[in-house]
C-alpha cells in the first residue's frame, strides 16, 4: 500500500521541525519521518544557550527550543511524526520508501523537505582506531541524553563551536579536559565560548594537531605537536598528554545520500563544507518538489537552519495552494531573518558559499535555455 | 591574543571598561564581548535600553555606562556569559563582582571560593556574598563575590568545588 502525503519532511531536527510547523501553519498536511526514537535531532543534546535573535529563540537553551518544537509538532493536528523511521528511498516515480519498525514503508509526497543535517568528519593519524577515541557528538549524547560521565581525562581536536561547547559541558560533567587542539592558526568558534572555557583553565593550543594516539588496549595518551604555516608538523615540537579520551570536533559535512538518490544536482562547494544540492531562492532543489533546508545544504548554525526549515515549509505549502500570498509574505521575513543573521562577519563564508551555488545555478539555466 | 589563547587583551578590556568616575557611582555591567557574532539577548534583556547592538544583530553590545543602573539581568541572559557586573563602591577595600555561573556545586554564601582570572590561574580566596540562583528555563546562576578593588577586573570566575567555610 502507498501512501498519499502533502508534505513529507525526512529529519525531524532544528530545520525539520520549523518546516513542518511553517507548512502545517498554512494548512498543509505534513508528516516527519525521524530515524531517531524521538525528534529534536541535535537539540536534545544541546544544553548551552543559543546565540543569535529573539526570532530565532536566542538567550534559550538548545534543549528548551528542541522541547518546545516537539511540543507544538505534536499539538498540530496538521503534523504527525514517524520516529524510528529511517528514509532509504527516494524513486524516480516520486515513491519514497521508510524502514519504520522493521517495516517497509511506501509514501507518495507531493512535496518532499530534507533535512537530514550533517554527519561528524574523522581525523587521518596513527592510533585513530583505539577504544577511547569519539566524536564530539558522541561524547555529547553520552553526557547529556544517556546521563553517562563519558570520561575522565579529554583531550578534545578542534575549537570550532562544537569543540569548544562540548569542551565545556565536559567540564560541567565533572570531566578534566585538558586542553584544545587546534590546527588553524586561529580559534574557529565563537570567541566567548573560548573565553569561557579558557578562564575554567583549559589551554587552547592553536597551530597544534595530533601526530598519534597510544595506548596498550585503549587510549592512554596522544602525541601532539605544532603546525608551520603550511599546516606541516614541525619537528621537535612533540608533547606527550597523558588521557583516557580523545575527542574529535574537526567539522561537518551534510548528509546528502537522499539527495543523491533523488537525482538533485548537486556541486562541491568548500564553504558549505562539502558536496550540497544546488537551491533556489525557496530552497527547492533542481528535481521539482524537494526541497533541502539546514546543514544538509551547508553547514550553519542551528539558528539559520531553523528559519531556512520555516523558509521552505511556507514555500512548499504555498507551491501547494495553501495561502499563496500569506506563504510568500512569510517567505520573505523568514528571508530577510537569513539575511542578518548573515550579515556580519561569521555568515562571509556561508554567503561566499551561497553565491557559488547561485551562479551553477544560473549557469545551468542558461544552458537550458540555450539547447 | 584573543583569537589564539580565548584570552582578551589587556587593551581588549580597556574598550570596555567604564571610567573610575562611574565605577565611583555604583554598580555596572561590563561587555567582554569582543567578537562581532550574530547576537542580541542582552540588549532584549536591558529594560532600561542600556544596551545596543546597532545597527544590526552582528555589532558587538555598547553598554551606556551612565545609564546602567548594574541589575544584572543581562548577566544571565547573555548566551556567552561574557557580561559581569562590578561595583567598586562595595567597600573601602573591596569590590563586588558578579560572574554568571555554570557549575556543580555552587557555593555557599558566605564560603570562600578559589577566584580565577581571565586565563584560568588562581587570584586567591574569596568570600562569596551571595548566590543568585538561577531562573527554572535559564539556569544560569549569578555569584557574587568581594576581591579586592585592584582585582575587581582581573577575577572572571571561580573554581568549581572545594569552597572553604569561613574568613
Amino acid at each position: 500500500m502507498i501512501r498519499d502525503v502533502e508534505v513529507l519532511v525526512i529529519g525531524g531536527g532544528p530545520a525539520g521541525l520549523c518546516a513542518a510547523a511553517a507548512a502545517a501553519s498554512l494548512g498543509a498536511h505534513v508528516l516527519i519521518c525521524e530515524r531517531d526514537y524521538v525528534p529534536g535531532g541535535q537539540l536534545v543534546k544541546q544544553t548551552h544557550k543559543f546565540f543569535g535573535s529573539e526570532k530565532q529563540y536566542a538567550g534559550d537553551r538548545g534543549i528548551a527550543i528542541g522541547r518546545r518544537l516537539i511540543e507544538e509538532a505534536h499539538q498540530n493536528p496538521n503534523i504527525e511524526v514517524l520516529t524510528e523511521a529511517t528514509v532509504i528511498g527516494i524513486y524516480e516515480d516520486g515513491i519514497v520508501t521508510v524502514f519504520h519498525r522493521n517495516q517497509h514503508i511506501k509514501i507518495r509526497p507531493k512535496r518532499t523537505i530534507i533535512t537530514t543535517g550533517a554527519s561528524e568528519k574523522f581525523l587521518a593519524f596513527p592510533g585513530n582506531d583505539l577504544p577511547g577515541i569519539y566524536g564530539a557528538g558522541a561524547v555529547q549524547t553520552l553526557m547529556n541524553v544517556a546521563g553517562v560521565k563519558p570520561a575522565e581525562k579529554v583531550l578534545m581536536v578542534g575549537a570550532g563551536n562544537i569543540g569548544l561547547i562540548v569542551s565545556y559541558q565536559l567540564l560541567q560533567a565533572g570531566v578534566e579536559v585538558v586542553g584544545i587542539v587546534e590546527a588553524a592558526p586561529r580559534i574557529g568558534g565563537y570567541l566567548v565560548h573560548a573565553s569561557k572555557i579558557r578562564r575554567a583553565g583549559v589551554p587552547i593550543l592553536t597551530g597544534h594537531t595530533v601526530k598519534e594516539a597510544y595506548g596498550k588496549d585503549k587510549l592512554e595518551g596522544v602525541i601532539v605537536c605544532k603546525l608551520d604555516e603550511k599546516f606541516q608538523q614541525i619537528s621537535g615540537t612533540e608533547q606527550d598528554i597523558p588521557c583516557d579520551t580523545l575527542c574529535l570536533a574537526v567539522g561537518l559535512t551534510p548528509l546528502t545520500e537522499l539527495c543523491w538518490q533523488a537525482g538533485c544536482e548537486m556541486a562541491f562547494i568548500r564553504e558549505l563544507s562539502g558536496h550540497v544540492p544546488l537551491v533556489d531562492e525557496n530552497l527547492e532543489t533542481t528535481v521539482p518538489g524537494i526541497y533541502a533546508a539546514g546543514d544538509v545544504s551547508g553547514i550553519e548554525e542551528a539558528s539559520s537552519a531553523m528559519v531556512e526549515g520555516r523558509l521552505a515549509g511556507y514555500a512548499a505549502a504555498g507551491s501547494l495552494g495553501y495561502e499563496p500570498e500569506k506563504a510568500h509574505e512569510r517567505r520573505e521575513a523568514a528571508a530577510a531573518e537569513l539575511s542578518e543573521l548573515r550579515s556580519g562577519p561569521t555568515g562571509e563564508k556561508i554567503l561566499a558559499g551561497l553565491e557559488k551555488t547561485a551562479a551553477k545555478l544560473a549557469a545551468r539555466k542558461g544552458e537550458a535555455k540555450g539547447c | 591574543m584573543l583569537i589564539q589563547t580565548g584570552i582578551p587583551s589587556a587593551e581588549d578590556i580597556l574598550t570596555v571598561t567604564p571610567s573610575e568616575e562611574r565605577f565611583a557611582k555604583g554598580p555596572v555591567a561590563i561587555a567582554e564581548c569582543f567578537q562581532k557574532i550574530p547576537c542580541n539577548p542582552c540588549m532584549m534583556a536591558c529594560a532600561k535600553k542600556a544596551i545596543r547592538v546597532e545597527p544590526d544583530i552582528n555589532q558587538t553590545p555598547r553598554v551606556d555606562f551612565d545609564v546602567c543602573n548594574g541589575c544584572g539581568v543581562c548577566l544571565t541572559r547573555c548566551p556567552g556569559l561574557a557580561i559581569f557586573i562590578v561595583d567598586k563602591t562595595y567597600s573601602d577595600t573591596e569590590a563586588l563582582i558578579k560572574l554568571p555561573f555554570e557549575f556543580l556545586p555552587l557555593p555557599k554564601e558566605g564560603q570562600l571560593a578559589c577566584g580565577l582570572n581571565r586565563a584560568g590561574e588562581e587570584m586567591g580566596w574569596f568570600p562569596v556574598v551571595k548566590v543568585i540562583p538561577g531562573s527554572k528555563t535559564n539556569k544560569t546562576c549569578t555569584i557574587c563575590l568581594a576581591v579586592p578593588k585592584d582585582l575587581a577586573m582581573e577575577v572572571r570566575n571561580i573554581r568549581a568545588g572545594g569552597y572553604q567555610d569561613g574568613r
